[in-house]
């Protein structure tokens, strides 16, 4: 059985947390002890419903709050799937939380009150769906019980939403309008007759059959070395493995391979995992890997096809959303974990402040604040391994480490 | 992962979260200078250590387990864990709550809602501290409880092991960063993206054995508050009209034996355990006793330590 990530965005009081619980609800995912759970704190807070955020919002202060402060991870499943659903934040300064969560996701879910319309929210929204290059968009028109299941409505939000999809840059998006209501549960996990007028499939439909090789980004094979596997014993006295993940498409035992940064021609001799052998390597899996010949290799080297080089460079250009209180400064100093590789870099420039609602850009900016989002070059003390984000979802992506307090302070995609 | 020529591509859900948990385990081996992996006798950390053999084979585990033992464990799980870890070369650290409450650092709870789980945190972070441990790795999912939702796969723990989650790390995409100052800690949790129902079948695929109480078996039980407690063992608290009979039932999850209820259950096999996973209308923690002590009783325990 796939499973398939999926990332929510939307404003507070959109009702992320109460489209999450409707689907647990209706596809029977909440066990009884949690609905009582909820029914009973629902009820002692005087509520007229049932309020499925309790579920969701798994922080006091989240709870105190009414608000969603970080990700939470939901899981559920059906007969077709397994899901992994972010409940990312809405509130504007938690955009950060929101890029975070919706980092490994394969496809969102963008919430827009029907009352409300597309608010700047919903451009930064969906910016940053663009930016994260997310295939498949589903624009979930959300309280329809509240504007009389109105068609008018719907259409006017449709065709606002429209305008806004022509500024992207990415259009190889394919983006799903679909009226709900998840508090009264109409188009959830089932069509309901209130909006015969909508032709379209339920959200969860929509979901299931979504083909997970259509909306993920490939990219051509990468092996970055993780972990160098030196048994030492009598029985593997020269076994020298090198473990990682594969990124991109496969890797085959015989393939003419080069190992970077010091370029060093091989070819695979075998292909573990654990303790059996295999041809292949598919994407995502965390082999091991021998050579035929007896070469150094380290831990954030990285193993390539020949014929497929990655841009092997001192310096690159990407587009940053800065995470941290402290700024972001031009001439800064910071920790690149590009991969398993960690490098140090200089900000060389800020090129532009690129504004997330669609307003354009701004030149001139020497620093960064927490969630600003700009075109930056930085300079490194030594080259990486890289790819485009657009060709290379984990190649062409990084974050950035202060040196001073540790703290991941940035996610990165190269341009 | 299929015995083929050819590896399948990532279809099964259970094929890529093992592959996940390989790369994170790795990871750990790769960034830290002394981990450790927590290790209860449960079926979440067995199926941790079976992720660890294979991340690093044909190589040993780079790492220890630890053990914090509350001295009310089931006698089958102290008896699997000392086996496994002979069986397999690992080196086994044991901590004792015991010794905590000897030594005054922490007071035994009375009653009849006593327990020793929460004690478990102080003996952990001493043992943290004895060992010089920068990173603990452990068998905690997201889909246990909602404060565990919101946990990161990497957490940073200051030293006085305190988990801020108003101010986590953002993690993204596969990247870790498990730079941390000296004296911090980081939690690492392989399985994060794991459910219960995924568990059992990685176990069912694998041949994991695992303790003989998670599989059904007769018990003299008695009931309290709709649960079963187990009668064998006086650790678990029982009042005198509270009366003693026998059923045919099974553990879903193996804590300390004083806050950790059991099932009614005919499942004898890992078969039927993983069919009966998948029909039930309970969650998993709804067993135990701990987290029903208030609304944020698993994040009141993160806060301070808790694994």
């Amino acid at each position: 059985m796939e499973v398939l990530k999926i990332a929510t965005a939307g404003s507070v009081d959109d009702g992320k947390s109460t489209l999450i619980g409707r689907i647990l609800y209706d596809t029977k995912s909440l066990t009884t002890d949690k609905l009582e759970a909820i029914e009973k704190t629902s009820k002692q807070r005087g509520y007229d419903y049932l309020d499925f955020s309790l579920a969701t919002d798994g922080l006091v202060a989240e709870r105190e709050q009414g608000i969603t402060i970080d990700v939470a991870h939901i899981y559920f499943s059906t007969k077709k799937k397994s899901y992994i659903i972010a409940d990312t934040p809405g509130h504007v300064e938690y955009t950060r939380n929101m890029v975070t969560g919706a980092s490994t996701s394969q496809a969102s879910i963008i919430l827009i009150d029907a009352r409300k319309g597309v608010i700047e929210q919903t451009n930064r929204h969906f910016f940053i769906n663009n930016l994260l290059r997310i295939k498949d968009v589903v624009v979930a028109i959300n309280k329809m019980d509240l504007v009389d299941y109105s068609e008018e409505i719907y259409n006017k939000i449709k065709a606002d939403f429209t305008e806004l999809m022509s500024k992207r840059d990415y259009q190889d998006q394919k983006i799903t309008f679909i009226p709900v209501s998840a508090l009264k549960g109409d188009n959830v996990v089932n069509k309901t007759d209130k909006m015969p007028w909508y032709k379209g499939e339920a959200l969860l439909e929509h979901l299931e059959q979504l083909d997970k090789a259509d909306i993920f980004n490939v990219g051509t094979p990468r092996f970055p070395v993780q972990y160098v596997i030196r048994p030492k014993t009598e029985e593997f006295h020269d076994f020298r493995g090198y473990a990682g993940k594969v990124y991109g498409g496969n890797l085959s035992v015989g393939d003419d391979i080069v190992v970077l940064p010091s370029q060093t021609k091989s070819k695979i001799k075998d292909i573990y995992f654990y303790d059996e052998k295999y041809e292949t390597a598919s994407r995502r899996s965390s082999v091991t890997i021998t050579l035929e010949n007896d070469i150094n290799v380290s831990r954030g080297d990285m193993i390539v096809k020949a014929d497929d080089l990655p841009t092997i460079e001192k310096q690159f250009t990407a587009n940053v959303c800065w995470m941290d209180a402290t700024n972001l400064t031009a001439g800064g100093k910071y920790i690149v974990q590009h991969g398993v590789n960690k490098v140090l870099a200089k900000v060389d420039k800020i090129n532009h402040k690129i504004h997330p609602d669609y307003s354009g850009i701004e030149e001139g900016a020497t620093s960064l604040g927490v969630n600003d989002i700009a075109s930056v070059t930085f300079k490194l003390n030594k080259p990486i391994f890289y790819d485009q984000f657009k060709n290379h979802r984990t190649n062409g992506s990084f974050i950035l480490i202060d040196p001073q307090s540790n703290n991941t302070v940035a996610a990165g995609f190269i341009q | 992962m299929d015995k083929q020529n050819t590896m399948k591509k990532d279809t099964s859900n259970i094929n890529s979260l093992e592959n996940e948990a390989i790369y994170i385990m790795r990871e750990v081996a790769a960034q830290f200078e002394k981990p450790v992996l927590l290790f209860s006798g449960g079926k979440d950390s067995i199926t941790l250590v079976r992720l660890a053999v294979k991340a690093f084979y044909p190589a040993k585990v780079p790492f220890p387990l630890m053990h914090i033992d509350t001295g009310h464990n089931f006698p089958e799980t102290i008896e699997f864990r000392d086996r496994l870890c002979k069986e397999l070369g690992l080196e086994l650290i044991v901590r004792n709550v015991q010794d905590s409450i000897d030594e005054g650092k922490v007071k035994e709870e009375s009653g009849r809602y006593a327990s020793r789980n929460i004690l478990q945190t102080t003996t952990l972070l001493d043992a943290i501290e004895e060992f010089k441990f920068d990173a603990c790795i452990g068998g905690a999912r997201r889909d246990e409880e909602k404060a565990r939702a919101k946990e990161r796969i990497f957490s940073v723990r200051d030293d006085f092991g305190q988990w801020d989650e108003k101010n986590q790390r953002p993690e993204l995409f596969d990247m870790l960063n498990g730079d941390i100052e000296h004296g911090q800690n980081v939690r690492v949790f392989p399985i994060s993206n794991w459910t219960e129902l995924d568990v059992w079948s990685y176990i069912e695929k694998e041949n994991i054995e695992i303790p003989s109480i998670y599989f059904a078996h007769k018990r003299k039980v008695f009931l309290r508050d709709g649960m079963i407690w187990s009668a064998e063992d006086e650790v678990v608290y029982r009042d005198d009209h509270e009366e003693v009979i026998e059923e045919m039932v099974r553990f879903r999850t193996v804590g300390d034996m004083s806050c950790t209820a059991a099932v009614l259950s005919e499942a004898s096999t890992i078969t039927k355990v993983v069919e009966e996973i998948r029909d039930s209308s309970i969650s998993e923690r709804g067993a135990r006793i701990d987290d029903k002590r208030s609304e944020a009783a698993m994040e009141k325990r993160k806060q301070q330590g808790y694994f």
